[in-house]
């Protein structure tokens, strides 16, 4: 049995469709990402998932249960870390550990437990008596993720729980998150960085309410970019872009960091496009350095995907 | 069950002990009403220092002025000869009134033409003037209702009272502040207290998103509102335990009853004004909001429809029956009861009970707001 099953789930406020006639499944024990841009219906989605928010229409089933009909029994089984931070800012850390502990009544030897394990996975061990509201955001969120797997769950549930953090404790929390999923928790979790979405097992894209695609961050790959990227190193990067894209020889051409990346047009090979850039390059005087073949990101699927839609 | 609401409980603690500002404001919101009412409202101008100008001494006169002499209110300090003396005494402040009786008072009393008194009233104090003039207005209509009753029952005529005059003023003369105003002062501040604070509690929490964290957990409305009661149930009881000492150092307030009474009507009705607070807050978004409309539902009709700043006989007949919507109105039956007159549970068990049914009705509807506003966040 799957942890997660969604039957043409679909949420209206008023006249306006949030989450449309959605359909999909989350196995037992993965990273499941939800991504979408912003409005796409991601919190909405999670929402009703845990039964929190009643759906329109449709069904689904958390833990084996239905959110319409035992919402109380689902939300023994999950764990949820909203969007917006949601511990007590003038309580200690240990007080929100205690609180939210005694909410899914844990209490005593069971507790304390507990409270040294989040305490340990959110690395604040003999930081106990500091208050919430002094801690840095991704140290914020690494707690938010303790307290909200302190009753251990078999799934849980993480609306944009790196939004926000610095790139460092991105990592870290990516961490933790590997660690829980590594112990046998479902991870379903949402985000807008899209190099985030690489660590998932599989992803769901969301636009407008839609599910506009999914899989494995390989699969995806694969499935929709069958065209070649090039990065380009060479000299007068600027000037060399503004060639590039008026030889009309690529399909986009874009500056990455330092770099040119190409998009070769569908039939196109990838030695007849290196032999084009040396040559056209080198009539302008500028010196081509390196040239290599790279494998697509999600960033690249996902621009693909909304560019066919339109 | 118990662990999740103690759980709440404890956390409620916590935040209150921890947010020192609005600690301070709580406890020092009724000293400061308590004071500011107390003195700046006080109706008890005793002792007011009259002087008399009787041109007619008759027998009538003199009876009249018996009237000022014989209630507390008023102290004959000096009989005055002249017109000039009168004005004299009041510059010098001798007196704070003079009372004129013209030459043909009995004349005019018997003959039922309208016979009138002059009063002269030192008004530098305007405040004071109009507590005066009320009381000699009340004295002398208390006067010639007694004497014209006197006459016309001599003649056979039995009369009924053409109006009621306690109900002209805004004040009761025949009672004392204590016994007016402070039970009216503790059920007003206990009121907004307990609406304001858990109403504020709770849609902080909406308002910071911490809500939606409880929303998710198994905790039921039912175990949330208990939870989020409690604490504040015994902050109130420390308020009104603070009240009861402040009225006793600055009022002279004793509790002539038995203080189980007292304590059972005193958390009954906190418990009405909490569950007002929590229906509030399914109401409000805000925080905003929220204070705005517990000061609104707490303070206007304690103050106004209790009975505590105007009498409950003396409004329109649609409008008393609207007082029984405001808890404050028995409370303050059951403190003058057992405060001030120390009587036995006859004379206020009914008020239990109809606070009892406030108190329930709005936990109910709130308990069902919560469990129907859990679903659609
Ligand atoms: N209670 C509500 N009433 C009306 N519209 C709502 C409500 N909640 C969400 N919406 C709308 O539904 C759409 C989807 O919102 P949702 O919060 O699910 O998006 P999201 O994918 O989580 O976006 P973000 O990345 O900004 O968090 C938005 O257009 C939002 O305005
Ligand atoms: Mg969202």
């Amino acid at each position: 049995m799957n942890s997660i099953e969604v039957k043409n789930l679909t949420k209206k406020f008023g006249n306006f469709t949030s989450v449309d006639n959605v359909s999909f499944e989350v196995y037992r024990g993965e990273i499941f990402g939800f991504l979408g841009a912003n409005g796409a219906g991601k919190s909405t989605t999670i929402k009703m998932l845990c039964g929190i928010l009643e759906p329109t229409s449709g069904d689904a089933t958390v833990g084996g249960f239905s959110i319409k009909t035992q919402s109380e029994q689902v939300k023994r089984n999950i764990g949820y870390m909203s969007q917006k931070f949601s511990l007590y800012n003038d309580l200690t850390i240990e007080e929100n550990i205690n609180f939210f502990g005694g909410v899914y009544g844990l209490e005593g030897e069971n507790l304390s437990n507990r409270k040294k394990w989040v305490l340990k996975i959110a690395n604040l061990e003999g930081k106990e008596k500091l208050l919430t509201g002094s801690l840095p955001t991704g140290i914020k969120q690494r707690l938010a993720l303790g307290t909200a797997v302190i009753h251990s769950p078999n799934i849980v549930f993480l609306d944009e729980p790196t939004g926000g953090v610095d790139p460092i404790e991105r990592r870290n929390f990516w961490d933790l998150i590997n660690t829980l999923s590594s112990e046998g928790t479902t991870v379903f979790v949402t985000t807008h960085y899209l190099d985030e979405a690489e660590f998932c097992n599989r992803i769901l894209l969301i636009n407008a309410g839609k599910i506009i695609a999914g899989g494995s961050p390989k699969e995806l790959k694969e499935n929709y970019i069958k065209t070649i990227i090039l990065e380009i190193e060479c000299g007068k990067t600027i000037d060399a872009l503004t060639i590039l894209e008026d030889s009309n020889f690529f399909g986009s051409a874009t500056i990455f960091g330092n770099y040119i990346h190409v998009k070769l047009k569908e039939n196109d090979t990838e030695e007849n496009a290196k032999d084009f850039i040396v040559k056209t390059l080198s009539e302008s005087k500028i010196n081509t350095s390196r040239i290599d073949k790279i494998s697509p990101t999600l960033e690249d699927v996902f621009i693909t995907l909304l560019e066919k839609k339109d | 069950m118990l662990t999740r609401i103690y759980a709440i409980v404890k956390k409620e603690f916590r935040q209150i002990l921890r947010d020192n500002r609005s600690l301070i404001l709580i406890f020092f919101y009724p000293v400061f009403m308590l004071i500011l009412f107390g003195y700046a409202l006080n109706y008890d101008v005793t002792h007011i220092k009259i002087g008399i100008y009787d041109l007619e001494k008759s027998e009538l006169s003199r009876e009249f002025i018996k009237t000022f002499n014989s209630s507390e209110y008023f102290d004959i300090v000096k009989y005055v000869t002249s017109p000039e003396e009168a004005d004299r005494s009041l510059n010098d402040k001798t007196v704070q009134c003079v009372v004129t009786i013209p030459v043909d008072f009995s004349k005019k009393f018997y003959s039922k033409e309208n016979a009138s008194v002059q009063f002269l009233i030192d008004g530098v104090n305007g405040n004071t003037a109009t507590i005066i003039m009320n009381y000699v207005n009340s004295a002398t209509l208390g006067f010639s209702e007694k004497v014209s009753a006197d006459i016309l029952a001599k003649e056979g005529i039995r009369i009924t009272r053409p109006l009621n005059i306690a109900g002209i003023f805004w004040y009761n003369p025949d009672l004392k502040t204590t016994e007016f105003l402070i039970p009216g002062l503790i059920a007003t501040i206990l009121m907004v207290i307990c609406v304001t604070l858990t109403a504020i509690s709770i849609v902080r929490e909406k308002e910071q998103g911490t809500i939606e964290q409880i929303n998710v957990s198994p905790v039921s409305p039912f175990e949330l509102i208990l939870g989020k009661i409690i604490p504040y149930i015994f902050l109130a009881i420390l308020i009104s335990i603070l009240v009861l000492i402040l009225g006793h150092f600055l009022f002279g307030l004793e509790i002539k009853g038995r203080i189980i009474y007292l304590a059972a009507g005193t958390i009954l009705y906190i418990i009405a004004g909490l569950s007002l607070g929590i229906f509030v807050s399914t109401i409000a978004d805000s925080m905003q909001v929220a204070f705005q409309l517990s000061t609104l539902i707490s303070q206007l009709p304690t103050n106004i429809l209790s009975g505590f700043t105007f009498p409950i006989e003396s409004m329109p007949p649609f409008i008393q029956i609207i007082t029984n919507l405001t808890p404050a109105k028995f409370f303050i039956i059951i403190l003058r009861s057992v405060v001030i007159k120390g009587t036995g549970i006859e004379a206020f068990w009914q008020q239990y009970i109809y606070i009892t049914i406030f108190a329930l009705f709005f936990l109910t509807i709130s308990m069902i707001k919560t469990a129907r506003q859990r679903r659609t966040v």
